[in-house]
């Protein structure tokens, strides 16, 4: 199908974009990537009457890296560039990998992060992975820039602690230990398609080998992104071993509200989610330095 | 209302303008108003990679931007990978493998194709089969069109070599 008739605008700075979507009205949007957003006019689920398209807004695309290893991540990132610019890998391994698993290449190449965040799509990669990051997500709007951690972002299926009008500016991922054990799994249909299930898992270790900190989240459980506080409890102050990993993968159940939809039912994700909940900290602990 | 725009946009090394609503697609500008029809649509909502065409070099669905987003831009199509009438190494490699029947889905897989193999000259079998995963062909499978791809890089290699 095609979409509905709406005006677009190009403009060239934050401070445009934020002035133009509130003069445009409640119906008005941001175009990223428009690889959620062209799809949903194309079908007619959405019928925005204006479209602010941010692609030529170089302010949003940078990426920058601090001295003390922390990460900023431009809301126009490309998921392509998050999957392969080595100095991002460098500063945070894990959202390049499990960049890769978001779409195919012709979409990473539009898709964007602060597209993928503002979307909030539950099975989405990249909300799973600010949010196991503990990622700051800062905002713009005709009010003012704030801050909100991930955590507290997302609010259900594709709806967020955005505000009408409210812009992402970029992501702030906080320095990343080298020595942290990591890794990213999901289970899909097929390549490219969206998660079934995925965990995101780190954990850092003491000098005595026990596990000092960690967090572990899942796409596709629920609602939203999920935090796994079971497990995490379960493996803090504890030594890793394979045995350790499956106990934790044993408490994931309470901590997941999976629903039922014709790519797989409830019962079955939440099986899969303890599967790779153990899946996911083997790597992890197999990858350590 | 109308939102309407003129724009000038370069595709396979030619230069166009025309008069378009905001809400067109560039792949229905390219098929519509530039009479390039090499483009297809599938599905028009960014799963099936029939109206992948090259947007600066990178391999995007023309299907999911709009018409007015391509001011400025080097679009590639498939009509633009033969030169002068003589069909591309990757092109004859497709003939050659047989890895078109229908051909609906053949435009994209070509412009995903060459893409892919400018960054990567020498993939393996699985890298390519990841590279066309995005991309849906209903009636010839898969092998042949992945057989093509491998035979193609071959032969950019060889003619490179030359
Ligand atoms: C076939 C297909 C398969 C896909 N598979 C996956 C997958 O496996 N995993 C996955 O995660 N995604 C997948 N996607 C979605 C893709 O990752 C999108 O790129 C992403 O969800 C949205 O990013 P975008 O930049 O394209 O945003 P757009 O589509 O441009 O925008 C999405 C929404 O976010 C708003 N928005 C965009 N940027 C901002 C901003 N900076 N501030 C505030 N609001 C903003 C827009 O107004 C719109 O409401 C798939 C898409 C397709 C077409
Ligand atoms: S028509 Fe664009 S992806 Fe199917
Ligand atoms: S050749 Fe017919 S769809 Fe691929």
């Amino acid at each position: 199908m095609k979409p509905s008739r709406f005006n677009y605008y190009a403009v060239d700075s934050i401070d445009a974009a934020i002035s133009l979507i509130a003069q445009q009205g409640e119906d008005a949007r941001f175009l990223a990537g428009g690889q959620s957003l062209v799809p949903m006019m194309n079908f007619r689920v959405a019928a925005p009457t204006a479209l602010i398209d941010l692609n030529g807004v170089p302010e949003l695309s940078n990426v920058r890296i601090d001295n003390d290893g922390a990460l900023h991540i431009g809301a126009m990132a490309r998921t392509r560039q998050l999957e392969t610019d080595p100095e991002i890998a460098e500063a945070n391994p894990l959202i390049a990998v499990a960049a890769a698993y978001v779409a195919h290449t012709q979409i990473r190449n539009r898709g964007t992060i602060g597209g993928s965040l503002a979307h909030a799509d539950p099975a989405a990669e990249l909300p799973g992975i600010a949010l196991v990051c503990d990622a700051e997500i800062h905002l713009r709007g005709l009010s003012g820039a704030r801050v909100i951690e991930a955590a507290k972002f997302f609010d259900g299926v594709f709806t967020t602690a955005l505000a009408d009008g409210e812009l992402i500016e970029k992501l702030y991922f906080p320095p990343w230990p080298e020595q942290r054990c990591w890794a990213f799994q999901e289970i899909s249909r097929r390549e490219g398609d969206f998660a079934l299930v995925g965990i995101a898992a780190w954990f850092d270790m003491d000098a005595s080998g026990a596990i000092s900190d960690c967090r572990l989240a899942a796409i596709g459980a629920g609602d939203t992104p999920l935090l796994l506080d079971s497990p995490a409890q379960t493996l803090t102050g504890s030594v890793p071993s394979d045995a350790l990993f499956e106990k934790a993968a044993e408490t994931v159940a309470g901590d997941i509200a999976p629903f039922d939809d014709i790519h797989a039912s409830a019962d079955y994700r939440r099986e899969v989610a303890a599967v790779l909940v153990a899946r996911t900290l083997k790597t992890a602990w197999e990858r350590r330095r | 209302m109308s939102d309407r725009h003129n724009i000038s946009l370069n595709v396979n090394g030619a230069d166009y303008s025309c008069e378009i609503d905001a809400r067109m697609t560039l792949a229905d500008c390219l098929r519509e108003k530039l009479d390039l029809t090499g483009t297809h649509l599938g599905c028009e909502h960014g799963v099936c990679g029939a109206c992948t065409v090259l947007a600066d070099g990178d391999a995007v669905r023309s299907c999911l931007m709009f018409a007015v987003q391509a001011q400025c831009m080097e679009i590639t199509t498939v009509e633009g990978l033969a030169n002068n009438g003589d069909l591309s190494p990757l092109q004859e490699a497709f003939r050659d493998n047989h890895a078109l029947q229908c051909g609906f889905c053949t435009p994209g897989m070509l412009t995903t194709a060459e893409a892919f193999l400018r960054e990567n000259p020498s993939p393996t079998r699985a890298e390519t089969e990841s590279a066309i995963s995005g991309n849906l062909c209903r009636c010839t499978g898969y092998i042949s069109v992945v057989d093509a791809i491998l035979d193609a890089a071959d032969r950019r290699r060889d003619a490179g070599s030359e």
